[in-house]
């Protein structure tokens, strides 16, 4: 295996991983203010991409215009998510939550089939440009859109949460739901708020993906659950882990496939999944911690 | 009290095999493929609902356990000769099995980690029938599997298979219905409410989560394996992440923690693709809507809402009739 | 009273959460047959001593006997299986089982079939299973729960949920019984009819540990009590002795001023 294709397999890997890293941040940040998992994390991803691409084509919009149109319908659907579904679900179990969630999903998945068809689609890039040759291997403008985003969101996050007080706030109802709510923060504002938030991140993972990989009305599955493991691998309620974890999984995966077998591609991120949980739950970045009863 | 709900459970299970023994025959012929893949699903939900509707875990992989036992069966009996019984048996353990290695380790840790550890080794499962074209034949799927044959007897017609199907989902009925009002039962009840109170109180919560995950394995085997030997066929798509979805739907339909509610929803979800042939290609929006209005307006699902429709008629009777009228007015303000 | 050992003790007992210590060499020991109460403000690590006495926490340091056992590191189902059974401060009944069933559940330690025998229904299992019955309507009369034991848990008023707790935590036959805040939310007439009631638990041999803020009802039933503050033991003695205690007297004055 010459230098160039394992480097090549790196810049591919880190690329699709930044997308599974803002997918795994979406799922951090439900799972911080509300304590669920969200499985309908990777149909926003799916929309981010499938609406972009729908605006340009039946909307006729210029791609500059269609790309935060389609983010904003998204954040926009993850509020509706959350007061349509969650809200009137408050103090019920977890089990009825998460199969809230799930219902959310295949709903979501289920209209995208529906409106926009099974075809898959492919948004053009967001620069033009000839690839950029690196080290024998080539990288393309795309992939930079990629990773400059990604790292642009987690600098935002980082300023949200340490600087505002609606960040500062979200940061108090992941410690103690109850006691924040005691301090007079509104909890139902918050997670409304965080449901937005990771809409917002889920469709621009999906949006910056879709030149590079295409998109289909059922690409959220897998996108939602390379997600997760990523997000497990981060340690759950870690955004940096959450990020680092979806570069982890997305360079693994590009090398299994680049040295076992590409038919396994998909298993590979699983198989992390079932291993940390067997092995380290609490992440690489996590630490251990004690359960409140 | 307890005896009175002794003697109305009997009725009930003699009612269910009397439904059971009936139904092909008051049926026209075409309904008894699709009652036996009711009763496959039956079978899977029952075995699902111990887990989700007792216990409170998740399982969103089930649709694995179902299709590793279709096909080791499959692989056994066609391409290594095996006996149909004997394929079946290895079928059943091999899901048993696997379930056991997947939920003891995942079962130790709180929260949603079952559903999720599921659904991964879900995709794995159906990513290796895929690929391994060697041993499952690949997407194309397996073919030339055996019919059931048992004690010199092939159950050819789909009449002889119908009542092997729902003669074995009779008898898991009876055995999860006995599950259920046992110690074993409450213990699951339990740890579904609070697992810390479940535990002081001595009850061992991991084990018990880990049998429950086991036995509902057990179940989706034993349908896998008869689905195996019903449509002589399996492909992968049979076994997707959209599979187990269907199964937890009819868990969700049906009523969580009810056994009749399991089976209602799986010969409901079923049965009404096959009237409403125009949503063939949308069942997904049709689950996605049953799984989140059911949750949210009905979360006792279809077993509530019978309890409901049955007081509401109680109580209009009651209105009907002056007598009682008279008899309820000169009760009221007393607890009956 | 003869032994060198006392019935129950905790020795050094230290629980940390990240950087906050909850408790701190928390020491105590506890004669059979008697009422000892643990006292504090809020926050002073009372219910996370009982979450460390039943196994839900892991101890950073310390050691737990128990009629001559070591309990330290033990899940919490083999905790029960010693014969320590606890209430929850914040009610944990099971809202999915009738009032009955609540209380049966209780016996799970005590039930003697085995799997053959309920899937299969041996005689032994309806043997069981009425005995278990009978027991629970007896524990469930004993607290004074006379409501329709058919019921919805969920359904009974909060302070007969508090009773039907202690009747599910008696059915397990403890040999000590941990109650968490008791008397929080019970009126006057319920807190005086729930003293009655733990006086006449300890008649039946079993020895009570209580968190209690209600101080009139720990000096009245206490044998001894136990004070901690900031997740250490600021006082130990009679109810008499403790309440002269100037520490003790400072730290509620402190925590009301």
């Amino acid at each position: 295996m010459p230098f160039s294709s394992f480097l090549q397999f790196i810049v591919s890997g880190v690329t699709v991983g930044a997308t599974y890293g803002l997918t795994a941040l979406g799922f951090t940040m439900i799972f911080n203010t509300t304590g669920i998992i969200n499985f309908a994390q990777g149909e926003f991803v799916m929309l981010g991409g499938m609406l972009a691409v729908f605006s340009m084509k039946w909307g006729g919009l210029p791609l500059p215009v269609a790309v935060p149109l389609s983010v904003l319908l998204v954040t926009a659907m993850g509020v509706g998510v959350d007061r349509l579904t969650i809200r009137p679900m408050r103090g019920k179990p977890a089990v009825s939550l998460v199969i809230v969630t799930i219902g959310v999903s295949i709903l979501l998945r289920g209209g995208a089939m529906l409106i926009f068809g099974k075809d898959t689609h492919a948004l053009p890039p967001f620069s033009e440009g000839a690839a950029i040759p690196l080290g024998g291997a080539s990288l393309l403008p795309q992939s930079i859109w990629v990773v400059g985003i990604t790292l642009a969101v987690l600098v935002a996050m980082k300023v949200f949460f340490d600087r505002t007080i609606t960040g500062k706030a979200m940061l108090a109802c992941a410690c103690d739901r109850k006691a924040a709510s005691l301090m007079g923060i509104n909890v139902d504002v918050m997670v409304t708020v965080s449901f937005a938030f990771s809409a917002l991140v889920g469709a621009l993972g999906g949006v910056i993906l879709a030149p590079i990989t295409l998109t289909a009305y059922d690409v959220g599955i897998l996108l939602g659950l390379k997600g997760f493991a990523a997000c497990i691998l981060g340690g759950l309620g870690n955004p940096f882990g959450a990020v680092a974890g979806g570069l982890i999984i997305g360079v693994l995966e590009s090398l299994g496939a680049g040295f076992l077998s590409s038919g396994y591609k998909d298993a590979i991120a699983f198989v992390i999944l079932l291993a940390l949980l067997f092995l380290r739950p609490s992440g690489l970045f996590g630490k251990a911690s004690a359960d409140r009863v | 009290m307890s005896s009175n709900r002794g003697k109305g459970s009997a009725a009930g299970l003699a009612a269910f095999a009397a439904i059971i023994a009936a139904a092909p025959f008051l049926l026209p012929d075409y309904y008894q493929s699709v009652l036996i893949v009711a009763g496959l699903f039956a079978i899977l939900s029952m075995g699902l609902n111990l887990l989700m509707g007792y216990a409170g875990q998740i399982s969103l992989g089930h649709a694995a356990f179902y299709g590793l036992s279709a096909y080791a069966s499959g692989i056994l009996t066609t391409t290594f000769h095996w006996p149909v019984p004997a394929g079946i048996a290895a079928g059943v353990v091999l899901s048993g099995v696997t379930a056991a290695l997947i939920g003891i380790p995942t079962l130790k840790l709180k929260g949603h980690y079952l559903a999720m550890g599921t659904l991964g080794f879900g995709v794995i499962v159906y990513i290796v029938f895929n690929e391994a074209v060697g041993l499952t034949a690949g997407p194309s799927g397996l073919t030339g599997i055996p019919r059931l044959s048992a004690f010199g007897k092939t159950f050819s017609t789909d009449r002889e298979y119908y009542f092997v199907v729902w003669g074995t989902a009779f008898v898991l009925f009876v055995l999860a219905r006995n599950l259920v009002r046992s110690r074993m039962g409450r213990a699951l009840r339990a740890i579904h409410t609070s697992e810390s109170a479940a535990s002081v109180l001595g009850i061992d919560v991991a084990r018990y989560k880990a049998f429950v995950f086991v036995l509902s394995a057990v179940y989706a085997g034993i349908a896998g394996a008869l689905y195996a030997h019903f449509v002589t066929f399996v492909s992968p798509g049979s076994f997707s992440f959209h599979a187990s979805i269907q199964i937890v739907t009819m868990v969700v339909l049906g009523g969580m923690a009810s056994l009749w509610g399991a089976v209602a929803g799986a010969v409901f979800l079923t049965v009404l693709p096959e009237w409403l042939r125009a949503i063939e290609d949308y069942d997904i929006l049709v689950y996605g809507a049953i799984l989140v209005l059911t949750m949210r307006f009905l979360p006792g699902g279809l077993a509530e809402g019978a309890e409901r429709a049955r007081g509401t008629l109680v109580s209009a009777f009651r209105r009907k009739s002056p007598a009682s009228a008279a008899a309820a007015s000169g009760a009221e303000g007393r607890k009956p | 009273m003869s032994g060198s050992e006392p019935f129950f003790a905790g020795e050094g007992i230290t629980l940390r959460f990240g950087g906050v210590t909850a408790l701190r060499d928390v020491a105590f020991s506890v004669s059979k047959g008697t009422v000892h109460a643990m006292i504090g403000p809020n926050g002073a690590g009372k219910t996370s001593l009982f979450n460390v006495i039943t196994g839900l926490y892991e101890p950073d340091a310390g050691a737990i006997r128990f009629s001559g056992k070591s309990l330290t590191g033990l899940p919490p189902h083999a905790v029960a299986q010693s014969g320590i059974v606890r209430t929850f401060q914040n009610l944990e009944i099971f809202t999915n089982m009738s009032v009955l069933e609540n209380v049966v559940t209780g016996a799970h330690l005590s039930v003697k079939y085995g799997p053959l025998d309920f899937f299969l229904r041996t005689p032994r299992y309806f043997r069981e299973e009425r005995r278990l019955r009978e027991e629970a309507r007896a524990e469930l009369s004993f607290v004074g729960l006379d409501a329709d034991v058919s019921l919805p848990a969920a359904q009974l008023p909060f302070g007969s949920q508090r009773m039907l707790e202690i009747a599910r935590a008696l059915a397990a036959h403890p040999r000590l019984l941990l109650l968490d805040e008791p008397a929080a939310g019970l009126n006057i007439r319920e807190t005086s009819a729930l003293g009655e009631l733990i006086r006449r638990i300890v008649a039946r041999g079993v020895t009570v540990v209580m968190v209690e803020h209600d101080m009139a009802l720990v000096m009245d039933i206490s044998d001894r009590v136990t004070v901690l503050n900031y997740g250490e033991v600021l006082a130990d003695g009679t109810p008499a002795e403790v309440q002269r205690n100037p520490a003790v007297v400072a730290a509620y004055l402190g925590e009301e001023a």
